[in-house]
């Protein structure tokens, strides 16, 4: 029983995990570059939520959307402002400017909502289920979550397959100039994806701070780096690998906690992703490209 | 050909020169007491900075490969360099030799690691290979934070168990898991700072213009030619990385050794970040760049305590903005622009001389 109870936990904060990393993936996978901001449009994400409950007073599915409107708009503000004058340099020079954003919204975050620890108060209202006798616990968090996530890459798949914009969006990561010269107007979708991605992350936050409830300006950078390798795991810009490396980080990271040590989980979750690139160099699920000369 | 070499011989030189001159106007100033005891504290880690992102840009720069652990050849170096010094307590009196035998010891851990974990790693590319250096930081960190290692009658002990170590009656602990090093003698001095930089330059300065940095600048620019023409590319990048990972080792021990205790947390990714952020915006490639920058930015944000709570976010504004500035194809456009229209008036003027 035990073991299943831990698989549960695993896939639930494997869940939270993949959809932060559809965020990395998304942009990576159009725009060729690292989002080290991404991490922290989470923690606004959770903070926006945070406010409109606890001061404003209206109830918990409101301030999601409040949060997902929110970080849509920042996300499409930082690719304006930020990134988009930097399309076509090197990729270290937008990474750099990435880590600038993200250290100016934990310091923003900082001055607004001070650095001490706030107490989330979990979105879910849902009564923990036991089954067998008590001996497995599934909380409200656990189904909100798993459900959360299924939804999204059943939506998300959906999206990329038959909507007209979807499939501007697979032609601008395949060739963005092929797409450009098929009239796409790759700003706009670009500017899409990072709406997008941010608004997972919204998600992403609310349900992080639903179940781990202290919400501070770092909250999100740990989960940021974890869900950037279950990206990298999966085969960075592959849509099913970003949810199959985050659910199978979430449960590696349990399960090495429960039964291998506690404190060296993040050795083992980052020792099985070296593991893993050296034998499928593109990640999981990462289409081989073949060099041409 | 010629006029091109001298040039390099003069960019090189200068980089001595602005350093060296550097060390005697603060020396200077120290010995009149010009200088707050704040800023006196800030000269080694400077120091120890300098040489990280000098030692980085080889790799980032000359190298052109993206490592996002640095502090992890850091931490090591720091940790490895406490443990040397505080053994060889007895053995060797004088402070400052004590000092280079932690610095030679952490340089030479620092990179047989560097040699180990490029084996794997560098026949990764690219964004691949800034995850896994990122996974190798962080595996470091997470070891070196849960290690406990002490010395008794009966010799050294070490253990990774969180139940930590008990030791003889006399024995001393050296490194206590998560609360990190402790009771670390300061031995570390701007002068020895200075020396380490003067090392690491001539080390890469050296390197880059042998046929090695040649070789290893091809890579760089187009690893299928370069491989063509019969350049062993991983040899070569493994060169860079492991000289690089010394270096920073010996940085690593230079900096632990300024302070009482060090903990493992300190070599986290933020760390390593903050290093490739003095590279990039120091120029890739730049050397002097490179220590500019990294002294800077280093300063900088310290400078500005009085600022308190707006001091990060001005640092981050500021990062981003220079960012801007000086990639983006459309300032750069207007900047040269400007350029040409300043020479356009002095061509003038010159015309009008004649």
């Amino acid at each position: 029983m035990k073991i299943i109870q831990y698989l549960i936990n695993g896939i639930s904060i494997g869940s939270v995990y993949a959809i932060i990393a559809l965020g990395y993936t998304m942009v990576y996978g159009i725009a060729k570059m690292l989002n080290f901001a991404h991490g922290d449009v989470i923690m606004v994400g959770a903070y926006i939520s945070f406010c409109v409950t606890n001061y404003l007073g209206l109830p918990a599915a409101v301030s999601v959307l409040a949060a997902m409107a929110v970080c849509t708009l920042l996300g499409v503000v930082i690719e304006g402002l930020a990134y988009r004058p930097l399309r076509g340099t090197p990729s270290l020079a937008v990474l750099i400017t990435a880590i600038g954003v993200s250290y100016f919204l934990q310091n923003a975050a900082q001055l607004i909502w001070s650095s001490s620890p706030k107490n989330f108060t979990s979105i879910v209202t849902f009564p923990p289920l036991r089954l067998a006798g008590g001996q497995l616990v599934i909380t409200g968090e656990v189904i909100y979550t798993i459900a959360a996530s299924i939804i999204i890459m059943l939506g998300l798949t959906w999206f990329t397959s038959r909507t007209r914009t979807g499939k501007a969006m697979r032609a601008v990561s395949e060739d963005q100039d092929a797409a450009q010269l098929m009239g796409i107007h790759v700003n706009r979708i670009i500017s899409t994806t990072f709406a997008i991605g941010s608004a997972l992350a919204a998600i992403a936050g609310v349900l992080l701070c639903s179940t781990v409830p202290t919400l501070q300006p770092t909250t999100g950078s740990m989960p940021g780096i974890r869900a950037f390798t279950a990206a990298v795991l999966g085969g960075i810009g592959s849509i099913p690998g970003a949810m199959l490396g985050g659910i199978l980080l979430g449960i590696i990271e349990t399960f090495s906690k429960a039964y291998l040590s506690p404190q060296f989980s993040d050795a083992i979750v980052f020792g099985v992703l070296i593991i893993i690139l050296l034998v499928k160099p593109a990640g999981l699920l990462g289409k081989q490209v073949r060099e041409k000369v | 050909m010629k006029k091109k070499l001298t040039k390099q011989k003069l960019m090189d030189a200068s980089t001595y020169i602005v350093v060296t001159a550097a060390f005697l106007i603060l020396q200077l100033l120290m010995s009149q007491g010009k200088l707050s005891s704040t800023m006196k504290g800030f000269l080694v880690p400077a120091c120890a900075y300098v040489v990280l992102a000098v030692s980085l840009n080889l790799l980032v720069g000359i190298c052109g490969e993206l490592s996002l652990g640095h502090a992890g050849f850091m931490g090591i170096g720091a940790f490895s360099g406490v443990v040397t010094a505080a053994l060889l307590a007895n053995a060797i009196p004088n402070g400052t030799l004590r000092l280079l035998a932690a610095m030679v010891v952490g340089g030479a851990l620092a990179g047989i690691m560097g040699f180990l974990i490029g084996i794997p790693v560098l026949r990764l590319r690219g964004d691949y290979l800034a995850i896994v250096t990122l996974a190798f930081g962080e595996i470091m960190k997470n070891i070196i934070g849960n290690l406990y290692l002490g010395v008794d009658d009966k010799g050294l002990h070490a253990t990774l168990r969180s139940e930590g170590l008990t030791l003889l009656d006399g024995g001393k602990m050296i490194i206590s898991g998560p609360r990190g090093a402790t009771g670390i003698t300061k031995l570390s001095t701007f002068a020895m700072g200075f020396a380490l930089i003067l090392f690491t330059l001539f080390v890469v300065q050296n390197l880059i213009k042998s046929r090695e940095g040649r070789a290893i600048k091809a890579v760089r620019d187009n690893r299928i030619a370069a491989e063509s023409v019969g350049i062993h590319v991983t040899a070569f990048r493994m060169k860079a990385f492991v000289v690089s990972a010394v270096l920073a080792g010996m940085a690593g021990a230079l900096y632990a050794m300024n302070y009482g205790s060090i903990n493992a947390s300190k070599f986290n990714f933020n760390t390593s970040i903050n290093i490739l952020v003095f590279v990039v915006l120091g120029g890739m490639g730049n050397i002097l760049g490179s220590i500019i920058s990294a002294t800077v930015l280093f300063i900088l944000p310290e400078a500005m305590r009085g600022l308190q709570d707006y001091r990060m976010i001005i640092y981050a504004v500021v990062l981003i903005l220079v960012m801007l500035f000086t990639w983006s194809p459309k300032v750069k456009d207007l900047r040269s622009v400007v350029t040409d229209k300043i020479k356009g008036v002095f061509s003038k003027k010159e015309a009008a001389c004649k």
